[in-house]
């Protein structure tokens, strides 16, 4: 038959397209981890302070708050959408866990002091409240994402003003302040939070059908729909996701840092979006995923640590994490052409 | 033609290949200030192709090419523009965001001396221009706010004022009511008795014979008869559309297919009514357990969307859907899929996942019945490599990326997503478009063994072949209605076009 001579045909190219064609095709997982090693060798030769066991659990205290909030991030951007609201999200539930626990006398919070669990699921239900309504906003109205994560963005750091009133609130539940503060044999707990979170998340995208669900609904979003898929509950899903995890991160980040005030996470919405994005998963959607998510995570916190353990410039330093971050765009979206010209 | 005067434009020998495939070959077509020419012919024959060359659309073909007697070679389509030639595409290309006048004045807005849009110069001239045609419309109304026919009309009329001297229309009248038709072509005959030569593309033959002077008739590239339009009739026409037992090697269909008898199995779905903005109006029918029921029309009939009304991508304005006698309002696609509709549509890029493997693609659409919250990967592909036995796809290799499938292998994957729990109903759109000879008998083969097993299929096709060589039972729709039903009795392509 001659169509099936012409697939194997087509098929046969393909195994012999050779190595080179291979590595085209995996650009966007192998430019990632090239980038991370190069910038490891770098400063570790730049700095004898930088290669040290003592650094890299810096590091990875450093990028752990981000590292949550990039779990939900990955699932948003493998479907092509995007949330701007996650720094602002993160920031209202921290706030909000501080509001529900009792303050000391000279914080002049009006706050509504509950015990530690209720104070922790009260916010957890408000992060996911505001992530419900992103999702409704995006399925049901059909408000484009950017634009209705823009808005919540507005929302939840109004919400925040609400609750503090220019304030600082310090204390939180004690649960909070162990997973936020705490460490256990030498190990910070909310790196092994962060851990946890990103393994789940891996597991949830590589092994569950809500996973495959995502990746279908990412790599081609008619064609899910016209395989039957209810293509607005997982967009849906992937948002109250996104919203959970920024939650978690505003909580113990603000256990973290000690206190909970306004703007306290505004730079975390840039990096948790570069770390997603430089780890090399497509901004088109349906490629990557959490393997990236922390690769992009090391580069990002390797560049931000190794800068400070050089002799530099703190204001250069700005300029080039946004250098960094516009080569890993201009890799992504040219390793999303390459791959398409490889798959006709 | 007018006798005694030299065309305005005059192409010879014009050839042109897509990839291999020869689209025209050796054409001569020659158009005359004052006249208007109807082209006629199946999808594919070529027409569309040679008037994308007249417009500039495409720069590369063999031929001479000449215009006011000097050859001449478009470029672009600007440079056609530069030279007084526009055309009407068939796919609607207007900005739907910005405002009537806006459109009208497409890329040639009204500006004074320092660059500046002059925008009540605009508005006024367009809302004149518009008057002339019979539109009155606010020139200052966004357009995607009026109803699709009337951007239809609007971005016709943007082309037909545009002072070109040679205009060109591919299907021009698929969105448009009676009326407005009337509309059109006045203006179309008062443009002819100002000079102007307009092309004319139709698959509504009784438009053509009305509105041309001269028509003619394109096959597979090749221009096979060109007449007066008053010394031809519609039976003429077709038979030249379709080459009689002239070209034995094609299989045309052209002889007579004796359909069953309407069969005494239950009914599966009834459609009652169904009514969608202008696209569906008041569409009615059943399909029986073990039919193929063939929906035949022209591009722009409703068909697709009455197919998207029934996998519940789209929600119908009015009528009721009954499966197995139970009323269905489906709220999603996935709700359609769980009351059993499968739904393949006519683009393959709309249905499968290209950077996905064959078996990812062919679960998709049954992974909630065989995992519950994890994968199982191994039955995935278990499923996989049985579909893929069965429909022959080729290479049998389920972990291949789909976009290294040949055409006609990717379509069989489209229905083997379907086929591992078969559906109730079974929609196709377009199931042989593009194919060759062999992938072409093993898709019907398919469908014919579907619905040996008692599934209910709805076939939707613009070819006739395709519903001739499936279906039980054949309607036909026009402008959105049902016209005509074709039951137990004798049908052929020529009839079908006839009730088109």
């Amino acid at each position: 038959m001659a169509t099936s001579e012409g697939a194997t045909a087509a098929a046969h190219r393909g195994g012999q397209r050779g190595i080179a064609a291979i590595l085209r095709s995996q650009m966007r997982n192998i430019a990632p981890f090239l980038t991370l090693i190069l910038l490891s060798g770098f400063f570790a030769i730049a700095s004898p302070s930088f290669a040290t066991l003592d650094n890299l659990g810096n590091i990875l205290t450093q990028v752990s708050v981000t590292g949550i909030i990039a779990v939900g991030l990955t699932f948003v951007i493998l479907c092509a959408e995007i949330d701007l609201s996650i720094a602002a999200i993160a920031n209202v539930t921290g706030i909000a866990v501080a509001y529900f626990t009792l303050q000391e006398s000279y914080v002049n919070i009006a706050n509504v002091p509950l015990p530690g669990w209720a104070a922790i699921l009260l916010s957890l239900a408000l992060c996911a409240l505001l992530g419900l309504v992103n999702a409704l906003g995006l399925t049901v109205i059909g408000i484009p994402s950017f634009i209705m994560t823009l808005a919540m963005m507005q929302i939840a750091a109004g919400i925040s003003a609400l609750l503090v009133r220019g304030q600082i609130a310090y204390k939180v539940p004690d649960l909070i302040v162990t997973l936020g503060s705490g460490s256990i044999g030498g190990i910070p707990w909310i790196v092994i939070v962060a851990a946890v979170m990103l393994l789940a998340g891996h597991l949830v995208l590589t092994y569950t059908r809500f996973g495959r669900y995502v990746y279908m609904v990412g790599g081609n979003r008619e064609a899910a729909e016209y395989s039957g898929l209810n293509v607005n509950l997982i967009l849906g899903s992937v948002m109250v996701i996104s919203a959970v995890c920024s939650g978690i991160a505003g909580m113990l980040g603000v256990a973290h840092f000690g206190s909970a005030q306004q703007n306290e996470f505004d730079t975390y919405l840039l990096d948790s979006i570069a770390a997603v994005v430089v780890g090399g998963t497509s901004l088109f959607g349906g490629r990557g995923g959490i393997g990236n998510t922390i690769v992009g995570l090391f580069v990002l916190g390797v560049l931000n640590n190794g800068l400070d353990h050089v002799n530099i410039d703190s204001f250069l330093k700005i300029l080039i994490r946004g250098l960094i971050l516009l080569a890993a765009l201009v890799i992504n979206v040219y390793a999303q052409r390459l791959r398409a010209r490889a798959a006709e | 033609m007018p006798q005694g005067r030299s065309p305005i434009l005059e192409l010879k020998e014009i050839t042109k290949a897509f990839g291999g495939v020869e689209a025209l070959r050796g054409v001569d077509f020659a158009l005359y200030a004052g006249e208007i020419h109807g082209l006629v012919g199946e999808n594919g024959a070529g027409k569309s192709t040679l008037m994308k060359i007249i417009a500039g659309v495409h720069p590369e073909f063999s031929g001479r090419f000449v215009l006011d007697g000097r050859e001449t070679r478009f470029r672009s389509a600007r440079d056609a523009h530069a030279a007084g030639v526009a055309m009407v595409h068939q796919e609607l290309s207007v900005a739907p965001d910005l405002s009537v006048a806006e459109n009208v004045f497409l890329g040639a807005q009204p500006t004074n001396r320092f660059g500046l849009v002059q925008w009540r110069k605009m508005a006024r001239e367009a809302g004149e221009q518009l008057a002339r045609f019979g539109i009155d419309v606010d020139p200052m109304t966004r357009l995607g706010d009026l109803p699709i026919g009337l951007q239809q009309l609007i971005e016709i009329a943007r082309v037909l004022f545009s002072g070109a001297r040679i205009i060109i229309l591919d299907e021009p009248t698929s969105a448009l009511s009676p009326p407005e038709v009337e509309r059109l072509f006045a203006t179309l005959r008062r443009l002819r008795d100002e000079g102007t030569g307009i092309v004319f593309i139709s698959h509504f033959i009784e438009d053509i014979l009305r509105i041309s002077d001269t028509v003619t008739v394109f096959r597979n590239g090749r221009k096979v008869h060109e007449t007066e339009a008053a010394a031809t009739s519609k039976a003429a026409l077709i038979e030249a559309m379709i080459g009689k037992g002239r070209e034995a090697l094609e299989e045309t269909y052209a002889h007579d297919i004796t359909l069953p008898p309407r069969g005494d199995r239950p009914v599966v779905l009834k459609a009652d009514t169904l009514s969608l903005a202008r696209s569906v109006q008041d569409v009615s029918f059943e399909v029986r357990a073990g039919e193929v029921l063939g929906i035949y029309g022209f591009m722009g009939c409703g068909q697709l969307e009455l197919a998207r009304v029934l996998f519940g991508k789209i929600k119908p304005d009015s009528g009721t859907m009954l499966i197995d006698g139970d009323r269905k309002a489906f709220g999603s696609t996935a709700a359609a899929r769980r009351a059993g509709v499968a739904f393949v549509p006519e683009s393959r890029r709309a249905m499968l996942f290209h950077q996905e493997p064959v078996y990812k693609n062919i679960s998709i659409s049954v992974l909630d019945r065989i995992s519950a919250l994890l994968l199982k990967p191994s039955r995935e592909r278990t499923i996989a490599v049985r579909q893929v036995e069965q429909l022959q796809i080729r290479p049998a290799a389920v972990e291949l990326d789909l976009g290294m499938l040949s055409g006609g292998n990717q379509q069989k994957v489209a229905l083997a997503k379907w086929l591992s729990y078969p559906p109730r109903v079974l929609v196709l759109c377009e199931p042989t478009r593009g194919m060759d000879v062999g992938a072409k008998n093993d898709v019907i083969h398919i469908v014919r063994e579907l619905s040996a097993k008692g599934l209910a299929i709805i076939v939707l096709s613009t070819e006739p072949e395709t519903v001739l060589s499936l279906a039980d039972r054949i309607i036909v729709m026009k402008r959105g209605a049902v016209v005509r039903e074709f039951a137990g009795e004798v049908v052929s392509k020529d009839r079908l076009l006839e009730a088109a």
